[in-house]
């Protein structure tokens, strides 16, 4: 379609006289929007390699477990306490080089881990199943909305007692802790995500005529994944720190887990195996956190919501 | 209200029909009045730009066309007609990928997944941005997103589209191409076209009529026929001249609440 703007230039003619007609080619308005997306996406920024980029967020951390190896080690020159009692990082280090090395401490963290991820797995359950209600029917949200957050301050070595007394020295009365310790989060994530979807969706969805469960699906859902995730990360961490008051304080006969083994170390007093597994399971919750922040990132790329 | 009878789109079979219709929100000493007993007509294939300053109903008159609200009185008739409503903001889902944004209303309407595929590719044609389907929308620019927001707009099939200042984010460079794209759009498609904004200039580019409204409440004030040839340019001096004789009527109007 040649675009050609007559009634404008019958008007300008009356002004200046003649000009000379826009001759037009068939394409130009194409190349003209064509031509301005190109410029307004303009160049990519580079970032440099993976590993560069691995070194910039790696340093940080780095320096700061030295400055803490040395605060340590100079405490330990220091004699503050006797060796025996604070060992240094060396006799630590070598120590925990040790004990990872044997079998046995695997199976530990293996019996450890099952119950932090069948625990964490049913919190995600019931506190997805909780909150969903919570956010789709008002009176429950009257009724047990406060509720929900005062049991996320609650600390959760506080229901030890009770879940020793309903289930004895088993596995459940662990379970039952860390699922009370994380489904509360898990459940406030899902429900703030629902609540603070941005009105403009809401109002595209209305004209896009969804409703009942379509508008679940396809619209409130995908909206509160932000939210959903860091309710889980939360959950994580609310969970992973209940399952180690548990280990220490529920001692399910046979199950050598972390916490069990840690204990024996006390017992024994041996410091330095005390303080190795003080450091696997700092290890164990960074790791864990590293891979809810990887999901957080890509999430927030692939949506826009980074700085980048 | 001012009605040209020789106009052909006018003559056309009536889409929209708004007789007496006002919008009252709150009750009692709270009550706000949106819109006084407002009566316009909109006929199939016409694009009829809203005018008016802040306050006068706009965007109140599209969310009442579009069932996104109810009238208070008088009657309201789009004949069960189909109708699509575009924002300022494009609000496309930064979850799906452009052409899952434009899919969507297919995907409600539970179209096929080949046939939505092709469709969405030939309305990303439409709107000019083949090969962008695979991208996020926070990849692309205002504009650009814009143009994604009315192909999704048109993959509802719908007979009036409903425009609440879909171009008052965007540059002035932008726009401009906009317009030309909307036009363009607006005539190959057939589509009735209900476009609401407050620059006077942009509704005398796009217009078959510029319908005047009050502020507080809103009101009819007039209808001016815009019969310039199209394609029109925002800067040639009939859109300049009629502009000028339209915001010295929107200038007294608002004077008018001085007092």
């Amino acid at each position: 379609m040649p675009i050609k703007y007559p009634s404008a230039r019958a008007g300008l003619e009356g002004v200046t006289g003649s000009l000379p007609a826009p001759v037009e080619k068939p394409d130009a308005a194409k190349d003209r929007i064509t031509g301005l997306d190109a410029l307004e996406l303009g160049g990519k920024s580079e970032k440099g390699s993976l590993g560069k980029r691995f070194w910039r967020s790696a340093w940080p951390k780095l320096l700061a477990i030295g400055i803490v190896v040395l605060v340590w080690q100079i405490v330990v020159w220091a004699e503050w306490k006797p060796v025996y009692v604070l060992p240094g990082p060396a006799t630590v280090f070598e120590d925990l080089g040790t004990l990872i090395k044997t079998g046995d401490f695997w199976d530990g963290v293996r019996v450890t881990m099952l119950r932090a991820v069948t625990g964490f797995g049913l919190a995600v359950l019931i506190g997805t199943i909780v909150g969903a209600a919570v956010s789709r029917f008002t009176p429950l949200r009257a009724a047990i909305g406060s509720l929900i957050t005062g049991l996320q301050t609650m600390p959760s070595i506080m229901w030890f007692p009770l879940a020793i007394l309903l289930f004895q020295l088993s596995e459940s009365a662990i379970l039952f802790v860390v699922v009370i310790g994380a489904a509360p989060s898990v459940a406030n994530g899902l429900i703030s995500g629902i609540d603070y979807v941005p009105r403009t969706w809401l109002r595209v969805g209305q004209v896009l005529g969804m409703t009942g469960f379509a508008k679940y699906r396809h619209l409130i859902l995908p909206a509160s994944l932000p939210s959903f995730i860091s309710g889980l990360k939360q959950g994580w961490a609310f969970s992973w720190r209940s399952l180690m008051a548990g280990e220490l304080l529920v001692i399910v006969p046979g199950a050598l887990s972390i916490g069990v083994r840690m204990q024996q170390a006390r017992d024994l007093n041996e410091s330095s195996l005390v303080i190795s597994f003080i450091i696997v399971v700092l290890v164990i919750g960074i790791l864990i956190d590293v891979l809810f922040n990887a999901a957080d990132n890509a999430l927030r790329k692939r949506w826009g919501l980074t700085g980048s | 209200m001012t009605t040209v009878e020789a106009d052909p789109v006018q003559t056309g079979q009536a889409v929209v029909s708004l007789d007496s219709v006002s919008k009252q929100y709150g009750s009692g000493s709270n009550a706000l009045l949106a819109l006084d007993k407002v009566s316009l007509t909109v006929r199939k294939g016409e694009f009829v730009c809203l005018l008016g300053a802040s306050g006068c109903g706009k965007s109140t008159l599209l969310s009442l066309i579009a069932g996104l609200d109810k009238i208070s009185a008088g009657t309201l008739d789009i004949g069960g007609r189909h109708v699509s409503l575009m924002f300022q903001e494009a609000a496309l889902f930064p979850w799906l990928s452009v052409s899952g944004n434009v899919e969507l209303p297919m995907r409600l309407r539970g179209v096929a997944r080949a046939e939505r595929k092709q469709r969405a590719e030939e309305l990303l044609d439409i709107v000019r941005l083949k090969g962008f389907g695979d991208k996020r929308p926070h990849e692309l620019s205002g504009g650009m997103r814009q143009r994604v927001a009315l192909a999704r707009a048109l993959a509802q099939n719908a007979d009036i589209l409903l425009m609440d200042e879909p171009f008052g984010a965007l540059d002035a460079m932008t726009r401009d191409i906009l317009h030309d794209e909307l036009e363009r759009i607006w005539r190959e498609q057939e589509l009735t076209v209900v476009f609401v904004t407050h620059n006077v200039r942009e509704a005398v580019r796009l217009g078959d009529r510029v319908i005047l409204l009050s502020s507080r409440p809103g009101r009819v004030i007039e209808d001016f026929p815009v019969t310039h040839e199209r394609p029109r340019r925002i800067d040639s001096p009939e859109v300049a001249g009629q502009a000028a004789e339209i915001t010295d009527r929107l200038r007294a109007e608002v004077a008018r609440h001085a007092n």
